[in-house]
């Protein structure tokens, strides 16, 4: 085990990747000679020879097609989006070509191929680098849709997530990068002693599907994925109460099991995500708990999410949920 | 141009750029293209035939020695050269002066033309006043001819409660209508082909206007360049389309944007009239600009130009060049400063002297300093105050509906 952040762990998988299959490539912006540019692929180009990890051109559609006739041809590419912001200009190759290649040919063809990039805010990104848009991917039949929040997890899951033959739309938290973020941007620690920084240095995976209970509690479900698994975290610390947190990890699917079993017992229900509230994954998650424990809430699902509106610049703080916020949701939930 | 350089042919070929970090960057010296090697077409006849060794030559008119020669010289008068000049000194100073802002957490990221100084002044310079303007990030000298005011410019880079776009955007994303500089977006390559519907739009009404529009050597990989191109070919409305090539995109080098020569002939495919033009020339780029604006009040419609420059700086705030390229790199590229050679060129038909450049550049370094405290007397990012958190949820639509004015008033701000 070595303390590891989450650059190091996703570089580590990718690293592990290559040296294990020769049919795994790499290639995106800026992720060869530099490394990316927030250094996930550091050192691989040298390791592993510019042929299996590359520049592309600038061309996010481009680069999703070249990936899926990769996939289509027997390689296993992970090709990087550099923000994923970025990723619509290749939105028509992921939706309608890579997630249906294998239902539209009969099962004749697939396309196992990972697409890495970072979503989400807190780096005063303004519009255009901080979005969190996995609703627009798990809405799309065909896509397995992760979001991972920790360098452990991180790790295992991105490893799950290239031996996978089917296509993955593989989620991280950029403002995670370097360490947990608890809703303070003043006061921001690194992963250094973190216990999910304890990454193995060698193979092994994260199952994709399934969640990840993070505490253990009776007062309430919270469910969070990326950044905001951390904010949660901080708000149940601040609520005083004994909440469950649950880390979704996989969105599509998703560990709804885990997620019925737990608001059986708690009764209560609070949804995190950046990502605005309407048509958010949330709302799939509450419809779907509502189906399956409407006898068991004691009070209505709460939803803590970005507005309904672009992501802002200056005033992301406003815009981002807060512990705050969180609190405020669990305590709505509290009703007898 | 540089030899094209690979790193492996086997199994496919993966470009290069000419140099890296610990290598001896060497160009050649300087452009072995002259300015008199090309003739000026008649804008009005003029084929994309015509044009198939400008889009492989360089369009030069400041010869080596600060001499403004041949056909493509636009015979400026000394004010409006002294006048370029100004604004261009005054956007690398106010660069360093955002730079410098950025460091102490003034504002949170920033963008530098470097290098680039010349492009969108000289070009917005050669246009009308009605014309448009539809930039990239490292266009942002062309509101200097537009005439907006620098205090406005910061407080947008700095993000305080006079940002006339409410702290959206990042910094270096300006909105100036006034101007007519059209909204920049971070995705990039997206305005390009916006620009031709801009253009189809104008010659709909029948008005006379140009549009100008850039996006980067690396950025025309995107499909938005094509679309611009093949739509601009086939309505042919008036539209100034520039590929600015300053060699990087981040850390990817043109030789990995394209295995084609110039980006310039591309534009030959869709029988656009193409050009390449020295884009440290300031009177080449006057002249280049001021060609397409005759062709469009001629309703021949686009002109595709290849800008051919180097990004002296680094991308933005963000990023480090010596990791992928020599830090020295810039000061051996064969087209030199743009202000250096514009200057000189000043100097040498004596209207121009140390003197009075020295006095320019300090009263324009007043102006900026004077301009940046003006500014902060609204805020910055470091210490607030900035704009209210109700601009969260306006100008979403036309009118806030009642969705989003719920979720303003959970915030309760």
């Amino acid at each position: 085990m070595v303390d590891m952040n989450m650059i190091k762990s996703l570089n580590s998988a990718l690293s592990i990747s290559l040296k294990e299959d020769p049919n795994v490539v790499i290639f995106g912006e800026d992720v060869g000679f530099f490394g990316g540019v927030f250094r996930v692929t550091e050192g691989l180009q040298d390791e592993y020879g510019a042929h299996r990890v590359f520049d592309s051109p600038l061309a996010e559609g481009g680069i999703a097609a070249i990936a899926m006739g990769m996939g289509l041809n027997g390689l296993r590419p992970v090709a990087e989006i550099q923000f994923a912001d970025y990723i619509f200009p290749a939105y028509d190759q992921i939706v309608n070509e890579i997630a249906k290649v294998r239902h539209r040919s009969g099962g004749e063809f697939t396309a196992p191929l990972t697409f890495r990039t970072p979503a989400g805010g807190g780096i005063k990104g303004g519009h255009h680098h901080s979005q969190s848009p996995e609703a627009q991917f798990t809405h799309t039949p065909g896509l397995k849709v992760v979001y991972c929040s920790n360098p452990y997890n991180a790790k295992g899951l991105l490893l799950s997530a290239i031996e996978c033959n089917d296509p993955v739309i593989f989620f991280e938290p950029k403002r995670c990068y370097r360490g947990p973020f608890y809703g303070d941007p003043h006061n921001v620690p690194t992963w250094s002693g973190h216990p999910d920084a304890d990454v193995p240095e060698g193979h092994y995976t994260v199952p994709l599907e399934q969640a990840r209970i993070v505490r253990e509690g009776n007062a309430c479900t919270v469910i969070a994925y990326g950044t905001m698994v951390h904010v949660a975290e901080q708000a149940i610390k601040d609520s005083g109460m004994d909440c469950e947190l649950i880390d979704l990890q996989t969105l599509v699917p998703w560990d709804r099991d885990t997620v019925v079993n737990s608001i059986k017992k708690t009764g209560r229900c609070v949804i995190v995500h950046e990502a605005p509230k309407t048509s958010g994954f949330g709302a799939e998650m509450s419809a779907s708990i509502q189906e399956r424990c409407f006898y068991h809430l004691e009070a209505p699902i709460q939803r803590v999410t970005g507005w309904d509106t672009p992501f802002p610049h200056t005033t992301e703080w406003d815009y981002m949920p807060s512990p705050q916020r969180i609190v405020d949701a669990i305590n709505k939930t509290q009703v007898e | 141009m540089t030899e094209r350089r690979t790193a492996t042919t086997a199994p496919y070929t993966i470009g290069t750029p000419p140099f890296r970090p610990g290598e001896a960057a060497d160009f050649g010296g300087s452009f072995k293209e002259q300015p008199e090697d090309l003739n000026r077409p008649d804008p009005t006849t003029c084929t994309s035939d015509d044009t198939t060794s400008h889009a492989r030559g360089l369009v030069r008119v400041l010869d080596d020695n600060g001499e403004a020669k041949g056909e493509w010289n636009p015979n400026l008068d000394k004010a409006t050269m002294i006048e370029g000049l100004e604004y261009m000194m005054r956007l690398r100073i106010f660069d360093d002066r955002m730079i410098k802002m950025q460091r102490t957490g003034k504002l949170s990221f920033y963008m530098r033309s470097f290098g680039e100084e010349a492009i969108a002044i000289a070009q917005t310079m050669a246009l009308k006043e009605q014309d448009w303007i539809f930039p990239s990030y490292r266009q942002p000298g062309a509101q200097f001819v537009r005439g907006r005011d620098m205090v406005s410019m910061i407080c947008h880079c700095i993000g305080n409660t006079e940002d006339n776009v409410r702290g959206r955007q990042m910094p270096v994303h300006y909105t100036y209508k006034e101007g007519r500089f059209i909204s920049i977006s971070s995705p990039v390559g997206t305005q390009f082909s916006q620009a031709v519907g801009v253009a189809m739009a104008s010659a709909y009404q029948q008005k006379d206007e140009a549009c100008i529009t850039w996006l980067g050597d690396g950025t025309s990989a995107q499909g938005d360049y094509h679309y611009a191109l093949n739509f601009a070919s086939t309505f042919k409305p008036p539209v100034i389309l520039n590929v600015v090539n300053n060699q990087w995109a981040i850390s990817t080098h043109a030789n990995l944007a394209t295995g084609g020569k110039t980006f310039a002939e591309r534009g030959l495919a869709y029988d656009i009239p193409s050009f390449r033009v020295d884009g440290n020339d300031f009177l080449a780029l006057y002249s280049i600009t001021q060609w397409a604006r005759q062709r469009t009040e001629a309703g021949l419609g686009p002109t595709h130009i290849e800008i051919y420059t180097y990004r002296a700086g680094a991308h933005s705030s963000s990023d480090d060049p010596s990791a992928y390229r020599p830090n020295d790199e810039a000061t051996f590229w064969p087209g030199g400063d743009p202000i250096q050679r514009l200057k000189d060129h000043l100097v040498s038909i004596e209207v121009w002297d140390e003197e009075k450049h020295s006095a320019l550049a300090q009263k324009i370094d007043d102006d900026v300093m004077t301009a940046y405290k003006e500014a902060c007397e609204f805020g910055d990012l470091a210490s607030g105050p900035y704009p209210p958190a109700s601009t969260i949820f306006t100008e979403v639509y036309e009118t806030v509906p009642w969705h989003i004015q719920e979720q303003r008033e959970e915030l309760g701000k």
